[in-house]
């Protein structure tokens, strides 16, 4: 075995060993098997599943209305002060006087929408170029290789302050723009290297042997076959998508519109009061950790579980 | 040897080249452009033509880039609009550039030197509660958003308890001025209370910015361990009778090394990244500070040369990891 080099060897090394199974169809069962035992995995889902409720029944639960500033008489009264703790307002209220525990609470759906959201974007586009590459190699796999390449070769998260930085009204959807671009070349690097390690296999060359047309094999042999490395990749961009947003609110590039409550920006506001009042952004922070978590506890195990050299 | 070199360097010429034509097509994307920028609302029309025609603005698109790629061949970058307005961005740069590869330096060292051994270690107990513990906590440490680590660091240790300075790269003290390294300078005038100080301000945003690495550098160490004791290599020498120790640091130690280097080499690029939040986060006077001003007031001549250097960095800490990389393994010269 030849040792994978830089970041690219990597993606294609990844690629190539969740493509190598006999057959689809036993890996997945027998990664299955392996998921059902495994702790990690399970607290993952858990983490996951009670975030899914509380952003289902946020709004019915919220004690309060997120966006009114219940609060500001208290704000008024002693200027600059930051509503405390209070019957009926258990965290107490933020910079404007908007019942904490309420944003907390309902922040969960627009900061789930932003991972969500950033990753199918990025798939979307990974999924497109990597199929590109991958179903007609030659010159079409080169020029794309090469945008990928060049795309790779920027420090992700820079990357993605400088998408950030192109819009001059940053609004969610520009802030899931920013954090999604950065995913595609991983995506379709990903794609490609498992669609590659499809074409010399057993059945792609049966079906072609059959007279199957080479649309048909492409979307019906190797890309079902080549998903594996792109969905354990998912739940990684999940993880990463949620924090890169946060990230994007510090640096003033998030969505300056707050009335829907969102996590990062959260925890983004709060820095200007960090010191006297970390709560602010102990919550927000969190509840980020805990759900990046969830998704890369699930991720990591899917990739072991997925991993031909743990199979058995 | 130096085939793969030159192959490795004219293909690094290439990815910068095309680099430089998308950071400067992103720099005429970006809202409002530099007239806008110095002039604000108050420019007349006659004003913004005028200072257009200054910038050359007004010149064709592909005349514009091919003068912009002169100059920048030269060294100039423009002047800065807002984060220092006036003074040059290659001034700007170099005086906090030591800030930052101080900063990085000293971050990835505490990586590797935590991440390499703890690695080393939970693999070889594999299962015991040192492995689920540290694994763990190399999970969590993925999770948490730098600039909260690196505020979290700063409350505790430096408001909190006050055993740490929160702000900045030197207290009160006058010190004297070598390389800009300031505890480096400290060791070479022997100042020690200077370089002292200088590392006690160094210590948090360091801590910060090496938990991402180090949870990496931890995890590819002990996945390498865990691989190499399954070859067959070691098997031959564990059947020849080898010492335990002689097995363990020539076969598997050397072997399981050299994944871990790419990762060191890919981690110094995300560093940069992180050091922007951290850097922000306690004021420290470097090159991410800057990134994170210009971000924040729309310096375009910062945040293009900036990023610009970032990724020529990045580009080249990866060139050097894979030269090394097929020092150490001969197999991959002959891709």
């Amino acid at each position: 075995m030849v040792t994978p080099t830089g970041k690219k060897e990597r993606i294609d090394a990844l690629a190539e060993s969740t493509a190598k199974g006999d057959s689809g169809v036993s890996l997945a069962a027998s990664a299955w098997k392996r998921l059902r035992r495994s702790p990690v995995f399970l607290v993952g889902l858990v983490i996951i599943g009670l975030f899914l409720v509380t952003a289902a029944i946020a709004p019915f639960i919220a004690p309060h209305d997120p966006a009114a500033r219940d609060l500001i008489d208290q704000v008024v009264k002693a200027r600059n002060e930051i509503p405390p703790a209070q019957p009926g307002h258990p965290l107490g209220g933020d910079l404007v006087g908007r019942d904490f525990l309420s944003r907390l609470l309902v922040g969960s759906q627009q900061t789930l929408l932003v991972g969500v959201f950033a990753t199918l974007i990025g798939l979307a586009g990974g999924l497109i170029l990597g199929t590109l590459a991958g179903a007609f190699g030659g010159i079409v796999d080169s020029i794309v290789m090469r945008v990928v390449d060049v795309m790779l070769s920027i420090p992700q998260l820079l990357l993605a302050f400088g998408i950030g930085a192109l819009f001059a009204k940053p609004n969610l959807f520009t802030v899931i723009l920013a954090v999604s671009i950065v995913q595609i070349p991983v995506f379709a690097r990903l794609l490609r290297g498992s669609m590659l390690a499809q074409r010399g296999s057993d059945h792609v060359l049966a079906a072609t042997a059959l007279g199957v047309k080479p649309g048909p094999i492409v979307f019906r042999h190797m890309l079902p076959n080549s998903l594996g490395p792109v969905i354990v990749q998912s739940t990684l961009v999940l993880a990463t998508s949620i924090i890169d947003a946060a990230a994007l609110s510090f640096l003033g590039l998030g969505n300056p519109d707050d009335t829907v409550p969102e996590w990062g920006q959260m925890l983004g506001n709060a820095q200007t009061v960090i010191d006297s009042h970390p709560h602010l952004a102990f919550w927000p922070a969190g509840c980020i950790i805990v759900i990046a978590l969830g998704f890369t506890l699930v991720g990591e195990s899917l990739r072991d579980a997925l991993d031909p050299k743990n199979r058995r | 040897m130096l085939r793969y070199t030159v192959r490795r360097l004219i293909q690094l010429v290439v990815v910068v080249l095309v680099l430089s034509l998308l950071v400067f097509a992103w720099l005429r994307a970006l809202p409002g452009g530099p007239v806008s920028a110095l002039l604000g609302d108050r420019g007349t029309p006659e004003s913004r033509a005028a200072l257009s025609a200054q910038l050359g603005l007004d010149q064709p698109i592909f005349l514009q880039y091919f003068k912009f790629l002169g100059r920048a061949l030269t060294g100039d970058f423009g002047n800065s609009t807002t984060v220092q307005p006036g003074d040059t961005v290659v001034e700007i740069f170099l005086q906090r550039f030591p800030a930052t590869i101080e900063l990085s330096l000293f971050a990835i060292v505490l990586a590797v030197l935590a991440g390499i051994p703890l690695g080393y270690l939970a693999a070889r107990r594999r299962g015991g509660w040192f492995d689920n513990l540290s694994v763990g906590g190399s999970l969590v440490g993925v999770a948490v958003p730098v600039f909260f680590l690196a505020y979290l660091l700063k409350y505790i240790f430096a408001t909190e308890l006050q055993w740490l300075p929160s702000l900045g790269r030197q207290g009160d003290i006058e010190a004297t001025r070598v390389t800009g390294f300031f505890v480096l300078d400290g060791l070479l005038t022997q100042e020690w209370d200077a370089a002292w100080d200088a590392f006690l301000h160094l210590l948090l945003p360091a801590v910060a910015l090496a938990t991402i690495p180090f949870a990496v550098i931890f995890r590819i160490t002990r996945a390498a361990v865990l691989d190499v004791v399954n070859e067959d290599y070691v098997r031959t020498a564990e059947s020849k009778g080898l010492l335990g120790s002689v097995i363990r640091r020539r076969h598997v130690l050397r072997n399981a090394m050299l994944p871990v280097v790419t990762t060191i080499g890919l981690q110094v690029g995300a560093l940069l990244a992180g050091a922007v939040l951290t850097e922000k986060v306690f004021a420290f006077q470097g090159v991410g500070e800057a990134l994170a001003l210009g971000f924040e007031r729309r310096d375009y001549p910062v945040l293009q040369m900036f990023i610009m250097v970032a990724a020529v960095i990045y580009v080249l800490v990866n060139l050097l990891v894979d030269l090394s990389y097929a020092l150490i393994d001969p197999r991959i010269r002959a891709r």
